[in-house]
Order: structure tokens, then sequence, then C-alpha cells
């Protein structure tokens, strides 16, 4: 326990409608780390994401960050994480461009833009409203932040929904490569995935019949 | 890293209107009510000028407020259901800015509008020109208000499927002082009095909602969208 972690999570609770749906749950996060959240459909893992993205207040436990107290440090926690959930936070009459621009907490050049829609193979869409695009190509939109952002935990709330292979294995570089920068990763999928440093965490949901089947 | 960081007022200020530019057709929706709903009380009450000098101004402020309330809801419901709110309650940023850049937009799209009609509508109900200054001043006042009073019901109804009763049963009583002085400073206007008193009185309630609305605002943000 002596080495410093990124950030940990202590006695973390949630309730919801009398509801427990995070349950004392404790996990620590070092750089290069990179956390897959695992469970049924219902067992927590989109309200463990946004717990630690401050998005949701615990209803009691805490969260460290860099073995401070969060309500200590929120200016530079929130600065440091990237938070990408189910709602992908476009504007429907905006351009990817103009999406990425507002969506950035920094000021960014234009070029910078341009070679992360690129890079995600957005190419020929700079200029074409949010809503004529298809649900892969909007949610290709949200993985150029990761390239833009130099957040250093990302937490991605299935980001392969709606994504085809080739998304697939670029999400999975982005990863690998957020690691190797000494960044950490936590997020939620059902897939399998083969990265070598990947730590699995179960969220069970004992109340669930699912065990039946 | 601090000449990297950018005005997150600018930022909201700038894509709202971005926005609004976009959806021309929906913008446009509030001033175009406005002028139909006065353009019909003549047909229906008199078209005599003597008639319509002395509830001109009241309707033409009537009709404004209808017309705020008409497009305000939006200022937070969209952002809501497409995840930026969320987005905005977990940056690094303190609220107050980004809201007064969203409210300011909105008061660009339709308080600034109205203003700039209202003439046209003067005209038609038969007022003198002198009025005209008087009527744009406060309703270009006073729809600032009444934007920031109305983004104030939106934040406490942003999480309610249809809230839009609701926002105007939160938001009506806090419209009346805002509705007495605009519209006084516009009939002071018609009946060739001074008219700067009332317009005063108009600028103070802004100052006082310029300050407490965005605080206010962020705080219900915080608090509706936690669950």
């Amino acid at each position: 326990m002596g080495s410093q972690c990124l950030l940990r999570a202590e006695d973390l609770c949630f309730e919801r409608d009398d509801l427990c749906v995070i349950d004392h749950f404790n996990f620590e996060l070092n750089p290069g780390d990179i956390l897959q959240v695992e469970g049924s459909n219902g067992s927590g893992k989109t309200t463990l994401l946004r717990l630690l993205s401050t998005a949701l207040h615990p209803s009691s436990g805490r969260i460290l960050y860099d073995e401070k107290e969060l309500s200590d440090c929120r200016y530079e926690y929130c600065s440091n994480i990237l938070f990408i959930g189910h709602q992908i936070a476009l504007k429907d009459s905006l351009t990817p461009a103009e999406n990425l621009d507002w969506l950035s907490a920094i000021k960014l050049s234009n070029d910078s833009i341009l070679k992360a829609l690129d890079l995600v193979g957005l190419r020929d869409y700079v200029n074409i409203p949010n809503i004529r695009l298809s649900a892969g190509q909007q949610r290709r939109v949200t993985l150029a932040r990761l390239l833009l952002s130099n957040a250093k935990i990302w937490f991605l709330d299935e980001p392969f929904t709606a994504i085809d292979a080739q998304g697939v294995r670029l999400v999975k570089h982005l990863i690998e490569d957020h690691s190797k920068k000494g960044g950490a990763v936590v997020l939620s999928t059902h897939q399998s995935l083969d990265m070598v440093n990947i730590r699995r965490l179960c969220l069970s949901n004992e109340e669930s019949g699912a065990n039946l089947w | 890293m601090v000449t990297k960081t950018r005005s997150i007022f600018f930022t909201y200020l700038r894509r709202d209107l971005l926005i609004s530019y976009r959806r021309r057709g929906e913008t446009i929706g509030p001033a175009i009510f406005f002028v139909m709903a006065t353009t019909l009380v003549p047909l229906a009450l008199s078209p005599e000028a003597e008639s319509l000098r002395g509830i001109a101004a009241g309707i033409i402020w009537v009709m404004a407020l209808f017309a705020t309330l008409l497009s305000v809801e939006n200022v937070f419901a969209s952002d809501f259901k497409d995840g930026s709110l969320e987005q905005l309650l977990i940056g690094p940023n303190l609220l107050v800015m980004p809201v007064l850049g969203k409210v300011m937009a909105h008061w660009l799209t339709t308080g600034v509008p109205l203003a700039i009609i209202s003439p046209i509508l003067g005209l038609m109900l038969s007022l003198p020109s002198e009025a005209f200054i008087p009527l744009v001043a406060s309703l270009a006042l006073g729809t600032a208000s009444l934007s920031l009073i109305g983004a104030l019901g939106a934040a406490l109804t942003v999480s309610l499927q249809k809230g839009g009763l609701l926002l105007t049963l939160i938001v009506m009583p806090l419209y009346i002082p805002i509705i007495i002085f605009g519209s006084a400073t516009a009939q002071y206007g018609i009946d060739g009095f001074t008219w700067t008193g009332p317009l005063a009185i108009l600028g103070v309630l802004f100052a006082v909602v310029m300050v407490l609305c965005p605080l206010a605002i962020a705080g219900i943000l915080r608090l509706t969208t936690i669950t």
C-alpha cells in the first residue's frame, strides 16, 4: 500500500431508490493500468464509471487522487480525466470538427482536429452535421477525443459500441498507447480483450436471476 | 498551461449561437409568434388608435414574455438529453461562466430580435414614434432578465420529461416585477412622460437577476443531475 497510486477508491457505496448499486467497493489504479470492468447488465458498470468521473456522488466511501481527497483537488482531478459515456455528447447540428472543438478543455488548432478526424477515418466528413453521420461514425468522433485529450485517466463506458472491427483495433491500440505513456484506462465492455497488462474486475449482481441459466 | 486555457464563457456562447444559426427555422419561432399574436389583438378588440394606445404597451410586453417562455425550455433540455450537460458538469471549470454564456446566447437569439422588431408592431398598433425608443430599450433590457429567470426554471425542470407547464408555473411569479416595470417604461413613452425612471428600476432588477441567477442555476444543475 506504500506505493503512490493514481486513483484509489475506498469503501465506495452508491444507493439508488433504496437499492445498493455499488456495495463497499475498493480498488486501486496505477499509472499504466488498464482496468476492464465486467459484469452482467445492471451490475453497476456505468454507475461505477460515473462515480469515478464525478458525474455521480457516492453515498459513502471516498475516492483519492494522488492520495488526495477529491474535494481537495477537484480542479486538478477534473482536468486530468476524460469520460466517454453512453451518451455521446455531440450536438446534432454541429460538424465533427466543431463538436471536438467545444468539447475540448483546451484550445485546439484546426490542424490537430483534422489530423485526429483523419486518424479515426472521418476525413471526408469534417463538414457534415453530426445528425447525418451513422451511429458508428458518431462513435468515431468521440474516439477522436481520445487523440486530442491530454487527460491522464480515461473512463470509457462501452467504447466498442457500434464500431466496426477496424475501429475496435484502433481503440485497443489507443488504449495500449495511452497505458505505455503512463496513463490509466478504466473501461467497461463485454468483449474479451487480449491486451498484456489488462486487469479484470468483476461486478457481481447476486440478486439477478442470470445464474439460473 | 496558462496560455492554453480558453474562455469557457465564449466557448459556450459561440457554440449555442452556432447551433441557433444552424437551426434558423426553430430560432425565429418566438419572433414569429410575437408578431402574429400581437397582430391578433387589434383584430379581436378594436383597431381604433385611441383605444390601442392604452393597451399596446401591455400587449407587446405580455407577448414578448410568452415568446421567451416558448423557447427557454430548450436552454438545457437538449444538452441534458445528449449528454453534453454531463460533460460540462464533470469539467474542471466553475459552472457559472458556461451557464452565463448559454443564457446570453438565448437572449441574443430571442430577446434582441424581439426588441428589434417591436417598433414595427408599435407602428401597427399606431403608437407615436416617440414611444419606439422606450419600447426597444425596455424590451432589450427586460428580455435579458426574462432569459436569466427562464433559464433558472429550465434548470429546475431539466430532468423532467414534460417540464413545460411546470416551468411556466415556476417562472411566471418571478416575471411579475419585470413585466410591471417593462410595460410601465413603454407606457410612459407612449403617454409622453419621462420614461427613464421605470427603465432604471428595470436595470436594477437586471443587475440583481444577473448576479443571483447564474449562481442558482449552477447549483441547481449540480443537484438535479446527481441522481
